[in-house]
């Protein structure tokens, strides 16, 4: 679909408006469902639901990404988040014992408080962002956005430019491992 | 690019809101958790973007970075609250309160 685009942007300016409206029309679905499982996420009284609203949410991100031409963080989202990291927290839920939750506060009106907040913050930067209006400095590259994304040019820059991060971020994971062994073992004193 | 950037970083903002209303409301350490998770990823996504729309992969390196960063977290964060569980017999983050004096 990229490619035929690209071809085509000055030869067939109809099919590229069709192309540009199916992309809109896809970012409004994969942002709804991402949107929505968040808010099913922190609204569930049942953890489990939670998790799995979350995975729903990990996989609209990763259809995102995939609009943004970013291939290889969408296949690292899935594998990663909606893989390795949902299953571990739903190994937790079902370890523990799955109780009630008290949603009763000590102080009352705080969750009120806390929600309206949330929105205040959420419209402060929602504003800043339409005044601001980055979109009309950018001067957006399909092409170079496409070769950003892939796996060989984020490859390349791992095992060159970056690679002292990268094996940093190879003993963290070595560190955490240790460290979530030793913790989940012991009893404390 | 026919989606405006700003679409992306609202929804970016929301998704944040969202994870912030999560940790502020729920009291079970586990949903707590994973309202972090939830910020994490739209900062994650809001690097994305930029990195798209400025055709610059370094912005993907960050988030493979984050990536990892939340992986080493997850685990380590979720051994604290098993070891909490065997201690306390409890999730609620209200009566996980021994570091408190």
């Amino acid at each position: 679909m990229r490619e035929t685009r690209d071809s085509s942007v000055a030869a067939l300016p109809t099919q590229n408006r069709i192309i540009m409206s199916i992309e809109l029309i896809l970012f409004i679905i994969f942002g709804l469902v991402a949107a929505v499982s968040g808010i099913l996420m922190i609204t569930r009284a049942n953890p489990v639901m939670s998790a799995l609203f979350l995975i729903v949410n990990f996989g609209s991100l990763a259809g995102l990404y995939i609009l943004l031409n970013a291939q290889f963080i969408a296949v690292a989202e899935v594998i990663v988040y909606a893989g390795a990291i949902m299953v571990l927290f739903l190994f937790v839920i079902m370890l523990l014992r799955p109780e009630h939750e008290k949603l009763a506060f000590k102080i009352p009106g705080i969750k009120a408080f806390s929600i309206v907040i949330a929105f205040l913050v959420f419209f402060q930067l929602a504003y800043v962002i339409f005044f601001a209006h980055p979109g009309l400095s950018l001067k957006p590259d399909v092409a170079a956005s496409i070769k950003a994304g892939t796996v060989e040019t984020i490859g390349r820059e791992l095992f060159t430019n970056y690679v002292l991060p990268f094996e940093a971020a190879g003993y963290l994971l070595l560190a955490a491992t240790i460290g979530a062994v030793v913790l989940a073992k012991k009893k404390f004193d | 690019m026919p989606v405006p950037i700003e679409y992306y970083l609202v929804l970016s903002a929301f998704m944040f809101i969202t994870g912030v209303a999560g940790v502020l409301t729920r009291r079970n350490a586990i949903v707590v958790f994973m309202s972090v998770e939830l910020m994490l990823n739209s900062a994650n996504l809001t690097l994305v973007t930029f990195s798209s729309y400025l055709g610059n992969p370094i912005g993907q390196l960050f988030v493979f970075f984050v990536m990892t960063v939340a992986a080493a977290e997850a685990a380590v964060g979720l051994a604290i609250i098993i070891a909490l569980f065997r201690n306390k017999l409890t999730m609620n983050i209200d009566e996980i309160n021994i570091l408190k004096w």
